[in-house]
């Protein structure tokens, strides 16, 4: 598997075009980052219905957990405003903290599944940028052709 | 591949390529508009105001009030002046302008969909429909950036960016006021408007308190900086406070600046802000309390560019970016591969290494690859003391 992983690593930096597939985002509950769970016909033959939605479904579930207004967020916006947010040089927000747990979540997601069938998740993060495509920051998912 | 010895370039920083009008300091840590005048005169007002504030009235107000008037005037100025930098100096959300392989997906798409105009007809202007929150929003092209800009996104034509939840480019603080640095952009004018307010009426006490002993004149005549305080003061407030007001309303709706101007979404033809929680607690708390997006721009990244000078090898362009990104760049070496860097080398690399693609294959293999791991882990970067010929290598 380690081995496919690495072989998948170096598609990441040769894959053209033709190599990816792009999952949009849902802009349905606005400018939160969702991404749309609609099944991308190229994966059709590659990986099942139901691993990929459930994929898609947990990265939901955490930037909606990241992007959450409560009792918690505000409490946190209180704190750092009282010490003119130089409380973040010593601690993390928590916005960074669920995307640290996002980025372990893919890298397991593409140890276990995904690069036992060819593909590899890339990161949002990681990729940092609008990109490609239609839409704001969609997910890439890439396979060897 | 025979490894020959190449000269290498100094290493620079991706903020020393980006397009855009921007200025950048301490080595790409601090971005700024180009024109920064009125940015000084803003620092000079503050600091000159609080200053004659301190010299002045100060000495007399902690004898014969209470010594907590200066010193919570101290620490307001504290933190207005760190809203004020941090406002800007910071990224307010510019989205990276797309690659020319992302340029050319983008066009590719744009004719496919507009295919089917008939012949003669001027094809529809590029404009993406999307549905937010049950109604739909029109995300427009631009054509400086060649991206289809995100919702609330607008391009800046001062820093010529198009910048995410644009508000307004704000001169008195050199830097556009955007996604990343709105709430500090208001928590500057609402504290802002506190140390006005705050000396304006310390001047009036200070004045009257001191015209029971002295006399009027007299007391103008021992602190003359009074006069120039309650001028500025006077000014001061009338707009930043009225500033403050306008943006505690826009908080309140969720809206910008840019959306409030253009009448995004007045009510006519039934348009309602989607993004608003309809509650004005939770628009405040999502707006202020919200999360602390990092930047998407990478400012920071080395570019080492290398110039071939032998025949048998071509240099090849590397660089790695900063922390987010913990791959080393990556050259296409198939030869059907398109001459634009493919849509792996974004943080990384610059358009000028389309120049240095017919890079071999092997000197690929030879490359690093650092495994795609936590992105928190610290880049491949090129030591500078390595030779030459390992910096063929590592790649």
């Amino acid at each position: 598997v380690s081995v496919q992983f690495h072989n998948l690593q170096e598609l990441r930096h040769n894959a053209s075009l033709s190599n990816k597939v792009f999952v949009q985002r849902d802009y349905t509950e606005g400018t939160v980052c969702k991404f749309q769970t609609k099944f991308p016909s190229e994966l059709d033959s590659r990986i099942e219905r139901t691993l990929f939605e459930d994929t898609v479904k947990t990265l939901n579930n955490y930037y909606a957990e990241a992007e959450k207004i409560g009792g918690q967020s505000y409490l946190e916006g209180c704190l750092a405003c009282a010490t003119a947010y130089l409380i973040f040089l010593c601690m993390e927000t928590r916005y960074e903290k669920v995307l640290k747990k996002i980025s372990h979540y893919i890298q397991e997601q593409n140890e276990k599944i995904y690069a036992p069938r060819g593909l590899l998740i890339t990161d949002p993060i990681e990729r940092g940028r609008a990109s490609l495509g239609s839409s704001f920051d969609p997910l890439i998912l890439i396979y060897s052709a | 591949m025979s490894a020959v010895m190449i000269s290498k370039k100094a290493a620079s920083r991706r903020w020393e390529k980006l397009p855009g009008k921007n200025t950048f300091c301490c080595d790409g840590r601090v971005m700024m508009a180009r024109q920064k005048g009125v940015f000084y005169l803003t620092l000079f007002l503050i600091v000159g105001t609080c200053a004659l504030f301190f010299a002045f009235e100060c000495p007399y107000l902690a004898l014969h009030l209470s010594p907590a008037i200066p010193v919570f005037a101290i620490l307001l100025f504290l933190f207005v002046m760190a809203m004020l930098l941090r406002t800007s100096f910071s990224d307010p959300g510019v989205l990276p302008r797309a690659l020319p392989e992302e340029a050319t997906f983008i066009e590719m798409e744009i004719e496919a969909a507009n295919a089917n105009v008939p012949a003669g007809q001027r094809p529809p202007p590029r404009i993406r429909n999307v549905q937010i929150n049950s109604q739909i929003v029109k995300l427009k092209y631009c054509y400086t950036c060649k991206i289809f800009r995100p919702p609330r996104a607008s391009h800046c034509s001062i820093c010529d960016n198009c910048v995410d939840r644009f508000d307004h480019h704000c001169p008195w603080v050199g830097n556009c006021v955007g996604k990343r640095n709105y709430r500090y952009f208001y928590l500057f004018t609402l504290s802002l408007s506190l140390l006005t307010i705050y000396i304006f009426a310390f001047d009036i006490v200070h004045v009257v308190l001191r015209s029971v002993d002295s006399g009027f004149v007299n007391t103008l005549k021992e602190t003359p900086g009074t006069v120039l305080e309650v001028l500025v003061c006077f000014f001061t407030l009338w707009s930043v406070v009225g500033l403050t007001g306008f943006h505690t309303y826009l908080i309140s709706l969720n809206q910008t600046t840019n959306e409030d101007i253009k009448g995004s979404w007045s009510g006519k033809n039934r348009v309602q802000n989607p993004y608003s929680h309809k509650n004005i607690i939770k628009n405040c708390c999502e707006v202020l309390c919200g999360p602390a997006y990092p930047s998407v721009l990478d400012r920071r990244g080395l570019m080492v560019e290398e110039l071939p000078t032998s025949a048998s090898l071509d240099g090849p362009t590397a660089s790695s970016s900063s922390s987010k990104n913990s791959i080393a760049a990556a050259q296409s070496t198939k030869t059907t591969a398109p001459l634009i860097p493919n849509e792996h080398t974004p943080e990384d690399v610059k358009p000028g290494i389309a120049a240095s693609l017919e890079k071999s294959h092997t000197s690929e293999e030879e490359r690093m690859p650092t495994p795609l791991n936590t992105p928190c882990k610290s880049p491949t970067q090129d030591r500078g003391p390595s030779s030459p010929k390992e910096k063929v290598q590592k790649l």
